[in-house]
């Protein structure tokens, strides 16, 4: 069986979070010192041979994203994703709660990699007590002197799940509505303030510390060999033990919901489980022996995306599940390109009619269609993504659509 | 209560400080008043329109006066399946209002929101963005008792 393995969670409940001195006596911002003795193209290469992948979704290889940067731009910036709006999803306020000086030190070294001086946290604003936590860690670890020439400053969002997107966290940032922007160009050649800027999530910052130090090689052999690491997971929905865990990205999903979660609640049956937030896909009992790892995820067609998972028992309505994510996209839909602002609509609207009882076949047929067309041309992931759960759940649930269709 | 002027004032030199500067006054105020948008237009050197186009964008920040405590209840699929819907039922009759509505002495507002990030204890309310997590309907009345 797979056992948990904290690499950013090392410290949790071993620190007290609130004190700088207990993240140094744990060999913090070691890895940062280490970093700054090694040269920007050498750091850069190592974290790419680590193969470490963003831990926000899209999976990029952090070392690869970090060489746009352009070697002799003279302001770069460093942005740390922490808008988790993702429903189902609690891991960056974990990590961040249980170890704040980690983020910071991963971020710093960041910073010297891409020769910033200026580093920003965009944390969500529903998050007002962890906002006031990083700024007592920021005081207390420029008081020490140990983050050098490099700030870091905390802004809030307003609670526009779009503006997790990183473009529209950047117009955000700037003090502007949270609307994506056409890429490329991408943040990395022209980002805030239309300088080259790194945004990475809090999960991939938070691991680069004990890259550093451990060496590429060690990361590289945890987990599957092609998403190597760990990942947070949170688990949510009828799941015995609702808890948050960091395995080796090898441990298969039956493992994490009957092994870790303790199966599902009170003994009933499972039915689904929905992986990486709300716009992943459902996942039927036969494919639970699928690791987690970013490309066995997309191999049966749903995503890894944030960690979440959210299980669902036997007597759980898909329908009307799918049909309230449906109105969560809607909702968030920042309207700026039409297949996602009219797209979530009518997705929201036909689910209504089917959850109603008053759908037909032919509401099924045109909805597939629209959802592959979204998939295809919305301008963000978010108009992309959000067809997922209602395709998924129409390819491996269809009954339960159709057992509410209007007979005629 | 400091004054959205000052608040205002004191971030026009922040980059990107608008949001900023609105989340300060909201803190202040529990709502950003319309004038203090207006204000914002002249502060920050935008149209009127882009000062309202930033404010009413962000589902944190409200434009227009609520309750003093304000009640956010989570209707994402977790809280959804948990039961989002019978806590509502209960804070509506409760308050003797609507969700989004006001109650007359200006005490509750009640709003819906997305997932606020405390998923491990579903379903979820907010009171002022404190969160109260496994919320039974049947806690509510002893919920609502406490703010005073
Ligand atoms: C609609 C949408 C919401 C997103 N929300 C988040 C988020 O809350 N946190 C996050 O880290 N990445 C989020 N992302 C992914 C970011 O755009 C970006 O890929 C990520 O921050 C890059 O960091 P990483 O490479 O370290 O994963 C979101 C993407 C989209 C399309
Ligand atoms: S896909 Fe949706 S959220 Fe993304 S830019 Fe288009 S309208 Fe906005
Ligand atoms: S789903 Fe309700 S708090 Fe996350």
């Amino acid at each position: 069986m797979t056992e948990e393995q904290r690499i950013v969670l090392r410290n949790a409940d071993n620190i007290d979070p609130e004190k700088i001195e207990d993240y140094l006596q744990t060999g913090g911002y070691q890895g940062l010192e280490k970093a700054r003795s090694m040269s920007r193209a050498d750091l850069i290469a190592e974290i790419k041979k680590s193969n470490l992948r963003g831990r926000g979704g899209a999976a990029f290889n952090c070392g690869l994203k970090w060489s746009f940067v352009p070697a002799d731009a003279k302001v770069t910036y460093v942005v740390c994703n922490f808008d988790e709006g993702e429903p189902g999803t609690y891991k960056d306020r974990i990590i961040v709660q249980k170890d704040p000086q980690q983020l910071l030190e991963g971020m710093a070294i960041c910073g010297h990699a891409v020769n910033a001086k200026q580093g920003y946290i965009y944390c969500r604003g529903e998050y007002p007590y962890v906002v006031d936590l990083l700024n007592r860690a920021i005081d207390q670890a420029r008081s020490k002197g140990v983050l050098g020439d490099f700030s870091i400053e905390v802004r809030m969002g307003g609670g526009a799940y779009v503006c997790g997107e990183e473009s529209a966290l950047i117009e955000s940032i700037e003090g502007h509505r949270g609307e994506p922007r056409f890429k490329p160009p991408f943040p990395g050649v022209s980002g805030l303030w239309g300088k080259p800027t790194v945004v990475n999530n809090v999960e991939t910052f938070a691991n680069l510390p004990q890259i550093v130090l451990n060496g590429a090689e060690w990361f590289a052999a945890i987990g599957a060999p092609k998403y190597p690491g760990t990942k947070v997971l949170t688990l949510t929905g009828d799941v015995e033990n609702r808890v948050f865990i960091e395995v080796p990205t090898t441990a298969t999903l039956r493992e994490v919901i009957f092994d870790f979660g303790g199966g599902v609640k009170n003994g009933s049956k499972f039915k689904a489980v929905q992986v990486g937030g709300t716009s992943g896909g459902f996942i039927p009992e036969l494919l639970l022996d699928t690791s987690i790892d970013f490309d066995s995820m997309r191999s049966i067609g749903a995503t890894l995306g944030t960690g979440a998972v959210f299980v669902m028992d036997e007597t759980r309505d898909i329908v009307d599940i799918v049909r309230r994510i449906a109105e969560f996209f809607k909702d968030e839909s920042c309207g700026k390109c039409n297949p996602c602002r009219e797209g979530t609509f009518r997705c929201c609207e036909i689910m209504t009619r089917i959850n109603k009882g008053k759908g037909t076949a032919q509401d099924i047929d045109n909805m597939t269609r629209l959802g592959k067309v979204m998939e295809r041309v919305c301008l963000c992931g978010l108009g992309q993504a959000s067809p997922s759960p209602i395709l998924t759940t129409l390819q491996y649930f269809k009954h339960e659509y159709e057992r509410k269709l209007l007979i005629s | 209560m400091a004054e959205y002027k000052q608040i205002l004032n004191k971030y026009k030199d922040l980059p990107g400080g608008l949001l900023e500067a609105y989340h300060a006054v909201q803190k202040e105020y529990n709502y950003i008043p319309e004038e203090a948008v207006r204000e914002a237009a002249a502060v920050f050197g935008i149209p009127a329109s882009k000062a309202f186009g930033a404010a009413t964008f962000y589902s944190y920040l409200k434009v227009g006066k609520r309750g003093k405590y304000i009640i956010r209840i989570c209707e994402s699929a977790p809280c959804h399946i948990a039961g989002a819907a019978e806590v509502i039922a209960v804070l509506e009759r409760e308050l003797g209002i609507k969700m989004g509505e006001t109650t007359a002495d200006g005490k509750f507002t009640l709003e819906f929101t997305e997932c606020v990030g405390q998923c491990q204890a579903t379903p979820v309310i907010t009171i002022n963005s404190v969160p109260y997590v496994d919320i039974k309907p049947a806690q509510v009345p002893a919920v609502l008792a406490q703010c005073k």
